[in-house]
């Protein structure tokens, strides 16, 4: 079980939390010009990298917020929240 | 015919018998409902300093800006639930007033008012095991150190969603919860509490 630090509630199990898939995916602002391969790839394609990774948890249970958050896919250590409005933090790699 | 139609809280079915706990043991956990208080749930911007002002001059108490906290004034506490988002609980009977004047004083400022009294119950939980029987089902650390009285957490107690509130050191907890899992969460506590000597209490708290 993760232990999830939400940017209002603090840290909190995982039980308590949802998982939204990855962060920064930003919709197209004319879906009507794009092409079926360019919206199945909006729509469909994510990043599965072994590593960092930008992820959206809702704490579905708690304070029911979107946030984001930055694990590590190998080790699951989550190493910081942020709301989702701030920019992504920075990759030391 | 309306006015005539005896109201039944969530509980009802549940509290019908109540039952003592073994005198040979004594009762480490007390179960009982605070029914029929109102529920109000307040959205807004607590930047927009309009709002805020409106909010304490109708109700009497500021709302708490720190997460997880209750703010008590005169007959109302309200709770936080989000950054924008608190529970107002009011005396019984009371939410139409509130709402009401709620509405009234804030005006056109972007904000919401939403009487859910009908929709959830608090049910109360005390006594020196009351802790060890949340802590069965509930991922919330509620050691003392962490979490007392002023304070309130929004999580689940085994299957149902719950928002929790410290009381008092007893320790005392109101348990919020929608209406239709007030029976299935009443039911659960009776089989958590089992072993710490369990008495169910008909008549509401104070």
């Amino acid at each position: 079980m993760l232990l999830i630090s939400c940017p209002w509630c603090g840290p909190r199990e995982e039980s308590e939390f949802s998982y939204g898939g990855e962060a920064h995916i930003v919709r197209p602002k004319d879906p009507d010009a794009l092409s079926d391969l360019e919206w199945a790839d909006y729509l469909f394609m994510r990043n599965n990298p072994s590593g960092r990774y930008l992820e959206r948890w809702l704490h579905a249970a708690g304070c029911r917020r979107w946030f984001n958050a930055e694990r590590d896919t190998v080790s699951y250590k989550i190493k910081s929240v942020y709301k989702i409005s701030d920019p992504a933090p920075r990759g030391d790699e | 015919m309306s006015d005539q139609a005896r109201r039944e809280s969530p509980l009802a079915e549940f509290l019908a018998a109540p039952r003592k706990a073994d005198p040979a043991t004594g009762a480490g956990v007390q179960i009982s409902e605070r029914p029929f208080l109102g529920h109000i749930n307040l959205r807004g911007d607590p930047s927009e300093k309009r709002f805020l002002e409106a909010v304490e001059g109708a109700i009497g108490v500021a709302l708490p800006l720190e997460p997880n906290t209750v703010a008590e004034g005169g007959e109302i506490s309200a709770l936080w639930l989000g950054p924008d988002e608190w529970l107002l609980l009011t005396p019984p009977d009371r939410q139409r007033d509130v709402v009401l004047t709620l509405k009234a004083a804030l005006g056109d400022t972007f904000a919401a008012v939403n009487d859910l009294s009908g929709g959830q119950t608090v049910v109360r939980i005390q006594g020196t095991h009351a802790r060890d029987v949340l802590s069965k089902g509930c991922p919330l650390d509620l050691h003392p150190r962490v979490f007392g009285p002023g304070q309130c957490a929004q999580s689940h107690i085994s299957k149902t969603m719950a928002l929790i509130r410290q009381i008092d050191d007893t320790p005392t907890y109101d348990v919020i919860v929608r209406r239709s899992f007030a029976d299935y969460l009443a039911r659960w506590l009776e089989e958590a509490a089992q072993e710490y000597g369990l008495a169910v209490i008909a008549e509401s708290p104070t």
